[in-house]
């Protein structure tokens, strides 16, 4: 149990360094850290994925 | 009234001398304006066949995660949701439908404000959806201030200031933790949840926004307004309903 814990912990860790203060993105008076810039871009593109991604339609019907 | 010899009315429309009575006008006048098959409709205009009309049931569906297990997180306390494994995994189920929530709204609230969705006598619709983001963020607010960890103390010291200085400080107190989780607990979902409902309902009312009309398109396809079944537009036969809105 211990190892499968330190296996997910090094997993995790290999993915995303998550020790030290936190990164942040400066652009003149603008201050935003890079955590919530990349939750606004995942969002920006599931935006625009669902508008272009066709709806799977049944049976034939609708539009 | 009946008596023991008489047969109940299993109708549920009463009797004729009763309609005068205030819950017999009340439930006239929720059936005339919701009718069953429009309170839960099983067929969409065709124009809700996209992937953009998914977000606002996403929404609704990650508040509802937030609410059970918020309530499993009442029942067990603090102790529990820091100290044992399945209060961990449940504090975090309740953090992360949070982040799901705000995500899909966001791309809900981008998508209607796009298709310019107060049309049609929708704007009380666009206005509590717009009203329970507000609020909602003073919900997941709250929420960090009641953590009980360092980061709660951290929250509530930087926000302290900027509440201070809109004079609101007096009455909503950031370092106060029992008012701050009562605000949590109670008073916002409650708002939030009384909101939403009201939002859901108008959008059963007055029907999902169809898309713009072209330019020359009757002036009715044009405005987008509802007709009686909440549907308009060039494309507006009907597909089936799976919780999209």
């Amino acid at each position: 149990m211990q190892m499968l814990g330190a296996v997910k912990d090094s997993l995790v860790g290999s993915l995303i360094n998550l020790t030290g203060p936190g990164k942040y993105v400066h652009w003149g008076f603008i201050q935003i850290s890079v955590a919530n810039l990349v939750v606004i871009g995942l969002m920006v593109i599931v935006f625009f994925a669902a508008i272009l991604i066709p709806f799977r339609r049944h049976g034939g019907r609708g539009r | 009234m009946t008596t023991g010899t008489e047969t109940p009315v299993e109708s549920g429309a009463g009797l004729p001398e009763d309609s005068h009575q205030l819950s017999a006008k009340l439930r006239g006048a929720a059936v005339a304006a919701l009718p069953p098959e429009r309170l839960m409709p099983d067929r969409q205009p065709a124009y809700v066949a996209s992937w953009i009309y998914v977000f606002g049931a996403l929404t609704l569906s990650a508040l509802g995660v937030v609410i059970v297990t918020g309530l499993v997180l009442a029942i067990f306390g603090p102790s529990w949701w820091h100290l044992s494994t399945t209060g961990l995994f449940v504090n975090s189920l309740h953090m992360w439908s949070v982040e799901v929530f705000f995500f899909a709204m966001v791309v809900h609230l981008w998508g209607k404000f796009f298709m310019a969705a107060w049309r049609g006598r929708r704007r009380a619709t666009w206005i509590t959806g717009v009203v329970s983001f507000v609020v909602s963020v003073g919900a997941a607010f709250t929420g960090y201030l009641s953590q009980q960890n360092f980061d709660s103390q951290w929250v509530s010291t930087q926000a302290k200031d900027g509440i201070n200085s809109t004079g609101a400080g007096a009455i909503f107190n950031v370092t106060n933790f029992g008012q701050m989780l009562m605000w949590h607990i109670v008073l916002l979902p409650l708002v939030v949840v009384a909101l939403v409902g009201v939002h859901v309902l108008l959008v059963r009312l007055r029907g999902v926004v169809p898309p713009f009309a072209p330019p020359d398109a009757p002036a009715t396809e044009a405005k987008g307004t509802p007709d009686s079944q909440g549907e308009v537009g060039p494309n507006s036969q009907a597909v089936p309903t799976e919780g999209r809105s």
